[in-house]
């Protein structure tokens, strides 16, 4: 059957997606230790949080000094996007009752892109879910791992782990470049936050330069 | 417990309500234009000022060390549209070599 193969297509899709997050999960466990945080609470991070960029950006502000509220900030604005995605998956899956949660849980941008690029409904779902399932499953095994490994690592800067957190950064940021005005958002944010770095509390310039984002309102008028 | 405990619980929780919301709040406020500009443009501000600042910021003050090195790899790679592993494996490697220049 044509669906069967169409399932068998996404489910296979799913798995190399799964793969792919293996090893942001790694170096995001091993930043993590690094940062100062207990493997525990990596591992609760990475069940009930469950979005990378958010939980980055919490660990590689906290673990650079700044104050946890800014940290928990950004994480939260990074989140925000998630929302957005919601609204979308809603549209398409239609979750009832306990289900709604438990969609609303593994929605992110891995399981939201697989569910929005199929044109039926029913393999909509199924894109949606088994994303969401093995996605879920690598970035915890992969994340816990990471934190583990990290114990053992010498000093960051020696085995050039400090380099993950923009390295990783930059490899979320670029796929969002989809237009001149997202880099030119990208660079003025940027150029912010180093600016106002020197004076305001650790942790700070990055919500500042997210602030930019407010900007693009400015622009289309 | 301890501060970082309860940034840790406040975010999980935070992020999780976030998600939510998006099933609660009417889709025709979500799909306001200004909104969906706003919030597509939200996490390009924040990675790129992550990057800045965690590549070039040391506590107070600006440092350019082994990390812009680092970075320079990484975003050659994702221009190139390396795969992550490949981008931050290397971004590490070259970190690692120029912070043992460094210091030699």
């Amino acid at each position: 059957m044509a669906l069967d193969s169409d399932r068998r297509r996404i489910a296979l899709r799913a798995l190399a997606i799964g793969v792919s997050v293996a090893p942001f999960g790694l170096s995001f466990g091993a930043v993590a230790i690094s940062g100062g945080f207990s493997v525990l609470q990596i591992c609760v991070l990475s069940l009930v949080l469950f979005s990378g960029a958010s939980q980055f950006a919490l660990v590689s502000i906290a673990g650079g000094g700044g104050g946890l509220a800014s940290a928990v900030s950004t994480a939260l604005l990074l989140g925000l996007r998630n929302g957005l995605y919601g609204a979308r998956v809603n549209a398409l899956l239609r979750p009832r009752r306990w289900r709604r949660l438990l969609t609303a849980q593994v929605t992110i941008d891995e399981s939201t892109a697989m569910a929005v690029s199929e044109n039926d409904a029913e393999l909509s779902r199924w894109a949606f879910w088994v994303t969401a399932a093995s996605v879920y499953v690598f970035w915890n095994i992969a994340t816990l791992a990471g934190a583990l490994v990290g114990r053992g690592l010498g000093s960051p800067a020696t085995i050039g782990l400090d380099a993950a957190g923009p390295a990783a950064f930059a490899a979320l940021l670029r796929p969002r470049l989809t237009h001149p005005r997202q880099l030119a958002v990208a660079l003025t944010a940027a150029a912010l936050a180093i600016a106002t770095s020197s004076f305001l509390p650790i942790g700070l310039p990055v919500i500042v330069g997210g602030l930019v984002a407010l900007a693009v309102l400015l622009v289309r008028r | 417990m301890t501060a970082l405990w309860i940034a840790v619980a406040v975010a999980s929780a935070g992020c999780a309500a976030l998600k939510f919301s998006g099933y609660l709040v009417p889709s025709a406020v979500l799909q306001r234009p200004d909104l969906q500009h706003v919030l597509e443009a939200l996490p390009v501000a924040l990675l790129s000022a992550l990057i800045a600042v965690s590549t070039f910021g040391s506590g107070h003050q600006l440092r350019l060390d082994s990390r812009a090195a680092g970075l320079v790899a990484a975003i050659l790679l994702v221009v190139l549209r390396a795969p992550f592993v490949v981008v931050v494996a290397v971004a590490c490697a070259v970190a690692a070599a120029a912070h043992a220049l460094a210091g030699a």
